[in-house]
């Protein structure tokens, strides 16, 4: 398999299920990439799973497949291989691979069955920008006829908040769209923030559309629980010190369908097509001087965090090390 | 007044209550009985049906010896003993003493209540014992300051020696610890002498050991040879003088010294090289202690060591065991404290960024080779130096990068707040990483944490998982180390002000070893395993600890 049936594959997989998170379509990618590869050595099969995860990072930059790569090869690799046949070996890495996607995939439901709880009825939210983990909770919510009213922040430059304010609307859910600069002005009325989140760090803080550290910070100013909602497979090997800490191609991405055409699938925090004069194809490549392209997510420190949902369990930052060294090590 | 000869438990007790109570001296075979009493009382408390008939028993003897009741009550209120959990107790009941048991429930009676009685009996035996003997001091309980009066925890923690300096029993079971611990059939000549504290101590800090310079332990050995060995007596010359100082360097010469000591080692005949050799170091460990208190990290080394000797096969041959300990030693060395030191180093030059200006405090061995290796790897930073008194260990690292070729800046420490608006980050290294999150260094370490945390400035520690501990600290009042009081003396213009500090009643001096830096203000903790926040510590213990 090589490059080109690789990003196809890829495209092809995010295109079926909207839905589904990148860094799931990512591993089935890889899932099918493994199938068919024809390596003859344990090495060299891993050696080809690193290459092709690479090259769905140069498609997709986001953090989130880079950490599910990881951590599929991980999870796969962490079995006794000592079968003398390859095929065999093969065969238990492709099943764990199965197991581990079949996990991942219940992921959204663990995490909105631990959070709905923390929704109390008449409750005020307010979140951030399209993210599909809140979308679940707040479904879960509203299935368990509370009832909720939501304010959503615009989220510019691609206006993902009213993506959003849409889908919620159609849950009857009662939705209004603020501005992002009136998140200080609005966060007197709300009772709790929720956010999802694009990676989890090291040290417990997050990575996340442009726009949340402000909102962190404001509710920390106003006292409320800030919650974030992320499944496991987004925590990943960074430790960024501050907001210029963290790796520059994060910061810059592009919705990879713009530039051919293809309908635009919607990633965890960024809707497709609004303006695709700013995002080109390769910007990373192509522009030099980097400083000019507003970057699209931001960090959010440990320290503004309440709690973090995950399918691991309901965890505060600092136990967030804790989980990772079990995960990674 | 004795019993004669009667074998049945209860019978005993009632015989020594009565004796005790009459205030009588204990005789040998009264002693004997006791030991036996308490020994049967052991075993009882594990089964309840014997636990349940003593009780009844016990409530017959209370009863029947109704008549001595008031005076055990005076004895027992007479000594100071952490028996408000029994007095009470027998303010409910009708007239039982003290000793005796609780109110009317007998099954209900809890571990925990029959523990308090037993310390009490102790109590109560151990006075008549002082009594005797005529000695001033409060019967035990002052040796466990720690002892609770709730009954809910029966379990005494007791409290390490090196920092009850102000409470004369712990001196004196050390004194005594350390005459025990010389081989046996050497005479009182050969012993380690014990290190007298020096100068007027800051009450704050009265419970610590404050040693001059001037009077190095060594002065008092006496000559040709006692029994320490004589690289561990260079070692401690060396530790107190500060000839070898800052953490790193003192495990390693440590770990030189025991070295050696394991080279000139024969096992003596009938003895066991695992065992012996444990008894052996232990002598050495007291000498270094009292030369300058032992830090953390080689705490953790000799840990180490003591597991690995005790862990040698008896039929191993003594060349074959000396051999491997040998290189236990040598692997230590190499890979918890090089390699990790090169870990951290590539961890950490992935956090220095061309454009940078780093902060650093004092000398940490570690920080400095992170730095000079940064530079190898051409980033472009510049380093600024802070210093405090009395020990000037900035001019050391100053010398060190500045012989390297890195841009330095030299501030004191009172500048520090001065020179912060310019800073991109703080490099700071560790003496200790607590199981709480605290970081435990040089003193001034906490200061610039807290003042780089108002500006904003990133603070990361650099730290080996070696020296990593189980102690938990919340300030530094608790456990630190005093300095030479004479260091803080310094001669300006041929003029030395403080010369005379000693004949002023009220002015005391202080100076200060460590301090112990919170976990808010360090943003990351970078070891050999990865970068770690402060919270993690006790999963790095937790992970070490099932390795091991």
């Amino acid at each position: 398999m090589n490059e080109e049936e690789l990003v196809e594959y890829f495209r092809a997989q995010v295109g079926k299920d909207p839905d589904m998170a990148s860094a799931v379509a990512a591993i089935r990618t890889l899932l099918e990439f493994l199938k068919r590869d024809k390596g003859e050595t344990i090495l060299g099969l891993r050696e080809s799973l690193t290459w092709a995860t690479a090259c769905l990072k140069g498609v997709d930059s986001s953090v989130a497949v880079s950490s599910g790569g990881e951590l599929f090869l991980r999870f796969i690799s962490l079995t006794s291989l000592e079968h003398q046949d390859l095929s065999r070996c093969k065969k238990v890495m492709e099943e764990r691979g199965e197991l581990f996607l079949e996990k991942i995939s219940m992921s959204r439901n663990k995490v909105a069955k631990l959070c709905h709880t923390f929704i109390k009825d008449g409750a005020k939210i307010l979140t951030h920008s399209y993210s599909r983990v809140v979308l679940r909770v707040l479904e879960k919510a509203a299935a368990e006829k509370k009832r909720f009213s939501v304010y959503v922040t615009e989220s510019q430059p691609d206006a993902a908040g009213r993506q959003m304010a849409e889908t919620l609307k159609k849950l009857n859910v009662p939705v209004t769209v603020v501005l992002d600069a009136a998140v200080g002005y609005v966060l007197e009325k709300v009772d709790l923030v929720i956010v999802g989140a694009e990676g989890v760090v090291e040290s417990g803080g997050i990575i996340n559309k442009i726009g949340t550290y402000q909102m962190a910070l404001c509710s920390k100013a106003h006292n409320k629980p800030f919650y974030v909602v992320a499944e496991s497979f987004k925590f990943v090997r960074l430790y960024p010190l501050n907001q210029q800490d963290v790796p520059d191609k994060f910061k810059v991405r592009r919705p990879f369908s713009l530039f051919d055409g293809f309908p635009s699938p919607h990633s965890d925090v960024l809707t497709g097509a609004c303006f695709p004069s700013q995002y080109k194809a390769d910007t990373l490549k192509s522009v030099k001087n980097l400083s000019e392209e507003h970057p699209i997510i931001d960090y959010t420190p440990p320290s503004l965090i309440t709690l973090l949902f995950t399918d691991l369990g309901v965890l505060t930052p600092s136990a967030v090390s804790d989980e990772l060294i079990k995960l990674y090590l | 007044m004795a019993d004669s000869g009667v074998t049945d438990g209860f019978e005993k007790t009632d015989g020594i209550e009565r004796a005790k109570s009459e205030g009588k001296e204990l005789t040998k075979e009264e002693k004997q009985r006791l030991r036996k009493e308490k020994k049967q009382q052991k075993k009882n408390k594990e089964k309840k049906d014997d636990r349940a008939s003593q009780e009844s028993g016990r409530e017959k003897q209370g009863v029947s010896s109704a008549a001595s009741a008031p005076q055990p009550s005076a004895q027992s209120a007479a000594q100071k003993a952490p028996s408000a959990v029994p007095a009470p107790v027998p303010v409910a009941a009708s007239e039982a003493p003290a000793p005796a048991p609780a109110p009317a429930d007998k099954p209900a009676k809890s571990k925990a209540e029959l523990k308090a009685e037993r310390r009490a009996r102790q109590d109560a035996e151990r006075a008549s014992k002082h009594g005797k003997k005529g000695d001033p001091g409060q019967p035990g309980a002052a040796g466990k300051p720690k002892a609770p009066t709730s009954e809910l925890q029966p379990v005494v923690k007791r409290l390490p020696e090196h920092i009850q300096v102000d409470n004369p029993d712990v001196l004196k079971k050390l004194a005594k610890k350390l005459e025990r611990q010389q081989t046996p059939g050497q005479n009182s000549a050969k012993k380690i002498p014990l290190r007298l504290d020096y100068g007027y101590k800051v009450s704050l800090f009265s419970h610590l050991h404050q040693y001059s310079r001037k009077a190095p332990l060594t002065q008092q050995l006496s000559i040709p040879s006692t029994v320490i060995h004589p690289a561990i007596v260079r070692l401690g010359l060396q530790y107190s003088q500060g000839i070898v100082a800052g953490s790193n360097a003192r495990s390693v010469a440590l770990l030189h010294a025991f070295r050696q000591v394991i080279r000139d080692y024969t096992t003596p005949p009938n003895e066991e090289l695992s065992r012996d050799l444990v008894n052996r170091l232990k002598p050495y460990i007291s000498f270094l202690n009292q030369c300058r208190p032992l830090s953390a990290s080689m705490g953790n080394a000799i840990k180490y060591i003591k597991k690995e000797i005790s862990n040698i096969p008896s039929q191993c041959k003594e060349e074959e065991a000396k051999s491997k300990l040998l290189h236990c030693i040598e692997w230590y060395i190499k890979e918890k404290i090089i390699l990790a030191a090169k870990a951290i180093a590539e961890s950490s030059i992935e956090k220095i960024s061309d454009g940078d200006v780093i902060l650093i405090y004092g000398c940490s061995s570690l920080v400095n080779h992170i730095l000079c290796e940064a530079f190898e790897k051409s980033r472009k930073f510049r380093v600024i130096v802070v210093d405090s008194r009395p020990r000037l260990e900035g001019r050391e690292a100053l010398r060190r990068l500045v012989q390297r070729g890195i841009s330095c800046t030299y501030v004191l420490i009172s500048a520090v707040s001065y020179i912060l608006p310019e800073v991109s980050k703080v490099f700071l290294g560790a003496h200790a990483l607590l199981a709480n999150g605290y970081v435990m260094s040089r003193v001034g370490t906490s200061q610039i944490a807290l003042v780089a945390k108002a500006f904003n400035v990133p603070v990361l520690v650099c730290c080996e998982t070696y020296k990593f501990c189980e102690r938990v600290q919340t300030d530094s009042f608790v456990s630190n180390e005093l300095d030479d009081p004479d260091d803080l003396i310094v001669t300006r213009n041929g003029r030395t002000q403080l010369e005379n500090w000693q004949q002023e009643p009220s002015l005391g001096l202080l100076n200060l070893v460590y301090d112990v830096t919170p976990p808010d203000f360090v943003d990351l903790v970078i070891t050999e395993l990865g970068m770690i926040p402060c919270t993690s510590v006790p999963v790095v213990l937790r992970v070490k600890n099932v390795d091991q």
